[in-house]
């Protein structure tokens, strides 16, 4: 049963996730919590793991999830889930790609999706933002957490920092920060 | 026969190197797609690259799944889509599933869980930044600010589910763009 659920609901995330990576993520959110596969504060995990492993940041969610949920034919169920939607749609549109990209009303579609997902991602941003900000002690802002996310958003928005970089110098400063 | 199989393995051989050296997925993919799918093998052109990108990113999924998929479906056709599939999510799944089991034992070390509190902060600055560079490439006008702004809203309050709010941010699109192009052909 688990296993179905499994499918389903990555099938949905990988069928309405346009644009790719972080796209993803208020999906995820919102479908793990919804079914209790993980905590908030284990989602904020995954996504630093799959941003720190190699692959598609919604591969990784993947599999975590079903590995966590499931085991690993949950993993292998889960991650078969998220791809196929891809797989059909990439076999489809290549037949008709030529008329599908001359398409105005695809293309019309398409403009009113892409800020609508930027949105979203922001939104996640703000919900993943007020778990992981508190985590030291619920209810409380973390200061330094703060300040540290705020200095991950400045070298990365200004200066083009490189994520990995950027996560393992944090690690380093949470082993300093958090005692 | 033979031949054809060789031809496959080195397709699923190709991704699964894209899939093994490329971290943090999406664009960060595409410098590496193109040294082994333009430089090393030839199997495109740059020109026609840029038509595979814009397929694979015009349809849902990850962007390096759906590049690894076209490309192989233009190879080899339906087993070329499968190799050049599980070539690029062979590395992840394996690395990721060596993770998730040592996950809880590693997260009980205090170092680690010290480490992680700090990964957990930078996480949301680079979520927040994905959101503002995602956002520049999107939003092209008032109409699309708002877009952005009412899901933003939406998303936060949790009254509806994802899918509804990009359904309703397609179809607003299509209202606004769609109609606009209709007049102006008038």
């Amino acid at each position: 049963m688990i296993l179905l659920e499994l499918f389903l609901s990555f099938f949905k995330i990988g069928l309405f996730t346009i644009g790719g990576g972080y796209a993803m993520l208020p999906l995820i959110q919102q479908e793990i919590i919804r079914y209790g596969w993980l905590s908030p504060q284990e989602f904020v995990d995954i996504v630093g793991i799959a941003e720190m492993t190699p692959g598609p940041i919604a591969v990784n969610a993947a599999t975590f999830v079903g590995f966590r949920s499931a085991g690993v034919w949950g993993s292998l169920t889960a991650t078969a889930a998220v791809v196929l939607p891809s797989f059909i749609s990439v076999l489809l549109v290549s037949k008709v790609w030529e008329h599908y990209q001359n398409s105005h009303v695809v293309g019309s579609i398409f403009a009113g999706i892409r800020p609508t997902v930027a949105g979203l991602v922001g939104g996640a941003a703000l919900t993943l933002g007020s778990t992981a900000l508190q985590a030291v002690q619920p209810g409380v802002i973390d200061i330094p957490s703060v300040v540290l996310a705020v200095v991950v958003f400045a070298a990365v928005h200004f200066f083009k920092a490189d994520p990995i970089k950027v996560l393992i110098v944090s690690a380093a400063a949470g082993l300093i920060i958090f005692k | 026969m033979k031949k054809r199989r060789q031809e496959l393995w080195n397709l699923f051989l190709a991704f699964f190197r894209i899939g093994m050296f490329t971290f943090g997925g999406g664009f960060a993919m595409l410098p590496l797609i193109e040294r082994e799918v333009i430089d090393r093998h030839g199997w495109a052109d740059r020109d026609e690259i840029l038509d595979i990108y814009a397929l694979a990113q015009s349809v849902p999924g990850a962007i390096g799944v759906n590049t690894a998929i076209f490309i192989g479906k233009r190879l080899y056709g339906f087993w070329g889509a499968i190799a050049g599939l599980i070539g690029i999510v062979t590395p992840s799944v394996m690395i990721i599933l060596i993770i998730a089991y040592f996950f809880t034992q590693i997260q009980s070390i205090e170092l680690i869980s010290r480490a992680f509190g700090g990964i957990r902060a930078a996480v949301v600055g680079l979520i927040a930044a994905a959101a503002v560079r995602i956002g520049k490439g999107a939003v092209k006008d008032t109409f699309g600010f708002c877009v952005a702004l009412g899901a933003c809203i939406l998303s936060v309050s949790g009254f509806i589910h994802v899918i509804w709010v990009m359904i309703l941010g397609g179809v607003s699109g299509y209202l606004y763009y769609g109609r606009k192009k209709e007049r102006l052909d008038q």
